[in-house]
């Protein structure tokens, strides 16, 4: 296990591995997306109250799972390199933070598209909005930091640093602004007891979160490998997978 | 030569850039002007009506509280970091970790402490509430030291940078929501005759919070920006 741990983390290794595996991820991608959108766009029934419009949380929802999901990932990341020096954690670290924070716009677009007809308005200050656009702060700010410094090893090690004291910091805050009071619906999926989601609109959500996931790993994949290649252009590896192309 | 204890070093340390500080007036007042000129320039932008004033007064002086120490941030470590003797702390056999807290108290001093001197001022000019005063003085007591350590974290890791200044706004301001929140929310509560010790708890809890572990990223920080 730790042998494989140590390999799939080696540049060159990762780089054909992540290649070979992008394709079949697309696939799954594909499959888990179609059915999920099917499922939630024509198959799962209208909500009484709310009609159609509904529907977007089989977007806003898993994007907004994705954004914290992501930034835990980052930190776990941060870990890695703080402990181990690890070279392909570095890349993941900070290939990720521009997909968490696309997807935590993703969450904060579609939230304000369904806040218009809902509530009125496109944006209320309400606790969870505001967590989401902090977290969005702290993505841009991981991102900043790492185009910042220009030794890309030193950065990678800077923006860990962040990305562990962010994941510190991301219950407090979120905890800080729920002491306002709140316009934002409770959340129905995470009761374990009875979920207070009827299994037509369940089911659809949790595909739409598995595609969203693999979308993850299949994006990640693919600029890990492209900023691998521009890390390591004076390594032997690359040196070798461009005389062979 | 004899070695420095522990404690010895952290006084020794607390008081060299007090000396540094004391020897260069100037630098003392700029925050203290910077935090004042905000507050000014509410007033003037939104109306001078005393009840919409009296209103919103914790929120301003908290929001420039939280701009004045974080623009006074820089000083933590800019003039080690330049003359070396950043590097020579770090080579020294004491913990950088408590290194980091002489000169994050030390900082605060300057900074933080100020602020509490001008602060009522500032809030009977705003018309605060009378009550609320006392609370607005703890809440200032408790809270700039948090924002001292956390900030020390963004300084470090921005240190060795040209530009740093907008880049340490961003690192720094999320992750100051919290303080703004319980320190604003203390003082309107208290405003409102209501008991605003739940919020001071909470300040406190991340005080200590703060003052136990920030130290560690900050000095796990200098190490990489001097590397």
């Amino acid at each position: 296990m730790f042998l494989w741990f140590h390999k799939f983390g080696s540049p060159p290794h990762f780089y054909r591995i992540a290649g070979k595996w992008i394709p079949w991820l697309a696939a799954i991608f594909a499959i888990f997306l179609i059915s999920g959108l099917y499922g939630g766009l024509v198959l799962a029934p209208a909500d009484y109250q709310q009609g159609d419009s509904y529907r977007i949380i089989f977007i806003h929802v898993p994007a907004a799972w994705m954004s914290l999901f992501i930034y835990v990932a980052m930190a776990f990341c941060g870990v890695v390199i703080m402990v181990w020096r690890m070279k392909l954690a570095e890349v993941v670290l900070i290939c990720s933070a521009p997909i968490g924070a696309s997807f935590t716009f993703l969450a904060l677009a579609t939230g304000s598209l369904w806040g218009k007809p809902m509530w009125g308005t496109w944006w209320v200050w309400d606790a969870r909005l505001t967590s989401e656009l902090i977290l969005l702060f702290l993505y841009l700010g991981v991102i900043g930091l790492h185009s910042a410094i220009d030794d890309k090893r030193i950065a990678s090690r800077a923006v860990a640093i962040l990305a562990i004291v962010g994941v510190v910091n991301i219950p407090i805050i979120h905890y800080s602004v729920e002491w306002w009071q709140t316009l934002h619906q409770g959340p129905t999926v995470t009761k374990f007891d009875k979920p207070s989601i009827h299994w037509s609109m369940l089911l659809p959500l949790l595909l739409m979160a598995l595609a969203f996931q693999v979308y993850y790993v299949l994006a990640l994949f693919q600029s890990c490998r492209a900023e691998l290649l521009r890390r390591e252009r004076n390594s032997k590896w690359v040196d070798e997978l461009s005389r062979s192309q | 030569m004899n070695r420095l204890s522990l404690t010895q070093a952290f006084i020794f340390l607390l008081k060299r850039d007090l000396t540094l500080v004391f020897r260069n007036r100037g630098e003392l007042a700029n925050p203290l002007l910077f935090f004042v000129l905000v507050i000014t320039l509410f007033p003037l932008a939104i109306g001078a009506e005393p009840e919409l004033l009296s209103r919103i007064a914790p929120g301003i002086i908290w929001v420039a509280a939280l701009l004045a120490a974080m623009l006074s941030l820089d000083g933590i470590f800019r003039s080690d970091f330049e003359d070396g003797s950043l590097e020579q702390l770090l080579l020294s056999a004491h913990p950088m970790p408590v290194l980091v807290l002489a000169k994050v108290c030390a900082h605060w001093l300057v900074t933080g402490l100020p602020l509490l001197i001008i602060a009522p001022v500032l809030a009977e000019m705003l018309g605060m509430v009378e009550e609320a005063q006392p609370i607005l003085m703890l809440t200032i007591l408790i809270a700039t030291p948090v924002l001292s350590l956390i900030g020390s974290i963004g300084v470090a890791l921005t240190i060795g940078l040209r530009k740093g200044g907008i880049i340490l706004s961003l690192l720094v301001l999320p992750l100051y929501v919290p303080v703004l929140i319980f320190a604003a929310s203390a003082i309107e509560s208290s405003a409102m005759g209501l008991n605003a010790s739940a919020q001071i708890s909470m300040l406190l809890a991340f005080l200590f919070l703060a003052a136990s572990l920030s130290p560690w990223a900050t000095a796990a920080a200098l190490k990489m920006s001097m590397s």
